[in-house]
């Protein structure tokens, strides 16, 4: 790719004061931010939202994590913690880590790695917003209506036999799901629309393949759960009987339905995190990055690989011997191109300058917890080993390692990556970086300890427990608690920036992709005069300024060839 | 850079083997009865170090580079490498995995045909789930709550659910399968150690879930047969109030019913024959011979008044007889129930002590 426009830096560009200031002071009054069709006011809003869905499903987990560690009733009664972590496992899915990266970070940060003004379709954007608060109140409603106790995966006939608000939850989830479809479309349309002349596909940034491979996802899914949703209700409301067996239904076949959509859900929550892990270790390590078409293409194989291994989560549920079979093999094919990304992020890293900033501290915890993330799945694809721990505490400790060892670190990390351009302020290196020892040691103690549980004999969602296993709830509870206080630490930070944090260069980490083009925070039209394109992991195209103290841009020679070859 | 790979990963192997050494054997997995248990556990240690050396070569280099590449001023440019793509290494971390993969999916597809594939003579025995107990159905008709099974012989589970799905896991045997209401599921296994060991159920199905556990007993060789012989006569033998107490033990009434009089799930069974009762649905009756055996057969009918209405029919899982010596059972702990002769004759001194109204303070309002 040959560098486009050259004539003007944009830091100096940014310098010009437009409409009297930033996307965040443009304009003043609630209607100016809930009625905004402003991607990264949205994006602003939707972090707000979902990490206060987050502080909800953390609170309910600090609550059951205190009721385990007694083997008897410890704080609540056994129906009072069913509709805990019921609660606990539906507002972390659905309102929490589903939508976070993508909706969250991904609105805010895609039109701006294209260069472009906005999304493709800002009002969809904003309804997929309003869509999504609508459902989160619905949930919310939910809890005050007493909750419900069927776990997060509304396995039939219990879900369609129990009291509780189990319709409502459910309208909710459906409800969230066309937040979550807006989005994908969305950023599909974008990304083939709104790439700035001299970017093709593979002058992307990895982040931008990322969440295209999320979106296609979220489209092609999210039906699926949406009609299995609307079965379930129908089945609750009407008996209809398609999974009731004392209706002639079949209970297994509403795990099909499930899982068709959960299992690619659960690559909605990790491709977007692989996806900001590519940017930071490029980025921190000042490197560019190593096999970008190898990652670009495992994240399109993990999408399509997604599709087809839902039927893992039915092994011992008496699915014919041969589906068992045929998807334990399948399921292997997805950690192929997750152990392709290590080993790239890995490569990157090697012989690069690698700098300790927060979001890179978080990379690397993100690398080291979904590897063990990754290689327990191993356990679980294959079928000897997966008999006796399904169902168990290990899938318990294997899910939180991807999922929160992997998509919430990522999302931190990114937060903590795009917070001086979303906020123009820089935060406390060091406190940050604490902030991460606590989450990381919190983490395993909490999840570690609920491997070795698992394999010995202890099965999830159990109130009542063998006193055998306190040793390890014990150690698993106070490890909730240090990562809760990390996690807070980390807000604490972030706020503290808000504050009193010194104010952020345009390119504070000396990042190659364009939105570090743009003001820090960005002007309400993101960006002011001709950009400079550049590849988005060249390095050299910008240097370490001290009076700056960020990155400032080296202006090319005109026309030099600055591809990766 | 593969040198480099060998090197790191041998010698933190190295470091990292003496330490695991010293766990025992039953740090990951629980003590091992079954003849598939063996062959589970290998294929959960193969894995095992196969993600360990894997871990220690992925934590090992980002570790390694972070400390050889530190920059530790952000402005410090000092380019070590500019190589963004290797096709052989590409390949390589591409074909390593997959040949991991094919490996272990092998491993574990044996391992699982094993399991899968009860052998023709097992002997079979049903289990019924429900909402919260198990029940064993032997060949002979007899019932159980508890698993009983013989040594070194094959024994078929032919699972179903009255109400919603249950799990049935014996960690030792590492069997598991799902009992799904509408269908029969099979699963199978041959004890190889006499003892008993946890059975529990591991798919969430509600309040009881976690109480939903039981063991199972493995008979030494060959006592298998005489065990079930006088355990099916064992109501016959003793005299009816103790066969019904035992009845209340083994059938899981008592998950919901305690003797203590306190309420539970359902009403305690202490001074509740003779006492009027208020009914949910309006209404009260006195708790009698007929009563009792209609919520027996039919739990829903007339539920007390207080209590949800969850409890599940043992219609076709007690005999007449049963429910008789269980009825029986409850008079003698009932300070109402003790004007028949049978209680008076028959309770053993412990329960006719249970049964002094001034010990029965804790039972009003029920």
């Amino acid at each position: 790719m040959s560098t486009g426009a050259t004539t003007t830096a944009p830091h100096v560009a940014g310098h010009v004061d437009h409409h009297g200031g930033n996307y965040l002071n443009c304009e003043s009054g609630w209607k100016s931010w809930l009625f905004t069709l402003d991607h990264k006011r949205i994006g602003v809003m939707y972090l707000g939202t979902i990490l206060f869905a987050f502080l909800l499903g953390g609170i309910f987990a600090l609550l059951v994590r205190t009721e385990l560690l007694t083997p008897q009733q410890t704080i609540m009664t056994a129906d009072e913690y069913n509709r805990m972590f019921t609660l606990h496992g539906a507002i972390m899915t659905f309102l929490f880590i589903i939508p976070g990266i993508p909706a969250a970070l991904g609105n805010f940060v895609l039109p701006l790695m294209l260069g472009a003004k906005d999304v493709a379709l800002p009002r969809l954007n904003l309804a997929s917003y309003h869509i999504y608060v609508i459902g989160s109140l619905m949930a919310v409603t939910s809890i005050l209506l007493g909750g419900v106790d069927t776990g997060w995966t509304f396995y039939t006939p219990y879900s369609t036999t129990t009291n509780g608000a189990v319709i409502l939850v459910t309208m909710s989830v459906f409800v969230l799901g066309f937040s979550s479809i807006f989005t994908g479309i969305n950023f599909i349309v974008t990304v083939h629309r709104m790439r700035p002349a001299g970017m093709g596909w593979f002058q992307m940034p990895l982040m931008l393949w990322a969440l295209y491979a999320t979106a296609l996802i979220q489209v092609l899914a999210t039906p699926v759960l949406a009609i299995t949703l609307l079965l379930l209700i129908a089945e609750r409301a009407l008996g209809i009987g398609i999974f009731d067996p004392a209706l002639g239904g079949d209970p297994v076949l509403f795990q099909h339905f499930f899982w068709f959509y959960s299992h690619p859900a659960v690559y909605i929550m990790i491709l977007p995190a692989m996806g900001i892990i590519s940017e930071l270790v490029a980025v921190y390590s000042r490197k560019p990055i190593f096999g970008y078409k190898a990652i670009a293409y495992s994240s399109i194989a993990i999408a399509v690989f997604s599709f087809l291994v839902w039927g893992h989560h039915m092994f011992v549920s008496g699915q014919s011997e041969l589906a068992v079979v045929i998807f334990s093999a399948l399921t292997f094919s997805v950690s192929i191109p997750s152990a392709v990304k290590v080993f790239n992020w890995l490569s990157t890293m090697y012989r690069g300058q690698i700098r300790l900033e927060t979001p890179m501290v978080y990379a690397l915890i993100f690398i080291f917890l979904f590897g063990i993330g990754g290689l327990t799945g191993l356990f679980l694809a294959t079928l000897a080993t997966d008999v006796h721990l399904h169902d168990t505490y290990f899938v318990v400790a294997h899910f939180h390692y991807t999922m929160m060892g992997g998509t919430m670190i990522a999302f931190l990390a990114g937060i903590f990556h795009w917070w001086p351009k979303m906020f123009g302020r820089m935060f406390s290196r060091k406190w940050g970086n604490i902030s991460a020892a606590l989450v990381f040691v919190g983490f395993n103690l909490t999840f570690f300890s609920q491997f070795i549980m698992g394999a010995n004999g202890m099965p999830r969602r159990y109130f009542n427990y063998p006193p055998e296993f306190q040793i390890y709830h014990e150690a698993s509870t106070i490890g909730s608690y240090i990562l809760a206080i990390g996690l807070f630490v980390a807000a604490g930070v972030l706020i503290q920036s808000l504050l009193a944090g010194r104010q952020a260069p345009t390119n504070p980490w000396g990042a190659a992709t364009l939105e570090w083009q743009a003001l820090s925070p960005p002007i309400q039209h993101n960006f002011d005069g001709p950009l400079l394109l550049t590849n988005p992991y060249d390095f050299t195209s910008n240097r370490w300024d001290e009076a700056e103290q960020g990155f400032v841009p080296v202006i090319p020679v005109a026309d030099k060839e600055t591809q990766t070859s | 850079m593969n040198g480099l790979t060998h090197m790191i990963s041998g010698s933190l192997l190295a470091a990292i083997r003496p330490f695991l050494a010293q766990l025992p054997d039953s740090f990951w997995m629980p003590s091992q009865a079954s003849t598939t248990a063996g062959e589970v556990d290998r294929v959960f240690f193969v894995i095992y170090w196969i993600s360990v050396f894997f871990f220690a070569i992925i934590v090992g280099l980002m570790a390694l580079f972070v400390v050889r590449y530190r920059r530790r001023h952000p402005g410090d440019e000092a380019v070590h490498g500019t190589q963004h793509h290797s096709v052989p290494l590409e390949i390589t971390w591409t074909v390593i995995p997959i040949a991991v993969s094919v490996v272990i999916f092998v491993l574990g597809f044996r391992g699982y045909m094993d399991m899968a594939t009860p052998p023709r003579n097992a002997y079979e025995i049903q289990v019924t789930g429900q909402k919260w107990q198990w029940f064993f159905t032997y060949p002979n008709g007899f019932v159980t709550s508890e698993l009983h099974v013989p040594e070194d012989r094959p024994v078929k589970l032919t699972m179903t659910s009255e109400d919603v799905i249950h799990s049935l896991w014996i960690p030792a045997f590492r069997v598991k399968k799902d009992v799904v209401p509408g269908r029969y599921n099979h699963t199978w296994f041959e004890a190889t150690e006499p003892g008993t060991y946890p059975l529990l159920c591991t798919e969430y199905c509600g309040s009881g879930h976690s109480d939903m556990l039981t063991v199972v007993t493995v008979h030494p060789s060959g006592t298998f047969d005489q065990w079930l012989q006088e355990a099916s006569n064992v109501y016959d033998t003793m005299p009816p109030a103790d066969a019904g107490k035992l009845l209340v033990q083994r059938s899981g009434c008592i998950q919901c019913h305690n003797l203590e009089g306190n309420a539970g799930i359902g009403p305690t069974f202490k001074n509740l024959y003779g006492y009027t009762q208020k009914l949910r649905g309006g209404g009260e009756v006195t708790a009698e011979d007929n009563y009792i055996r209609r919520s027996i057969l039919e739990p829903l009918a007339d539920v007390v008044l207080g209590y949800e209405p969850v409890m599940p029919t043992y219609a076709g899982k007690l005999k007449d007889k049963e429910i008789t010596y269980i009825i029986t059972y409850m008079k003698s702990i009932s300070d109402r129930g003790g004007s028949t002769e049978e209680a008076a004759a028959d309770a053993p001194a412990g329960d006719a002590a249970n049964a002094n109204p001034d010990a029965a303070t804790g039972t009003e309002g029920h």
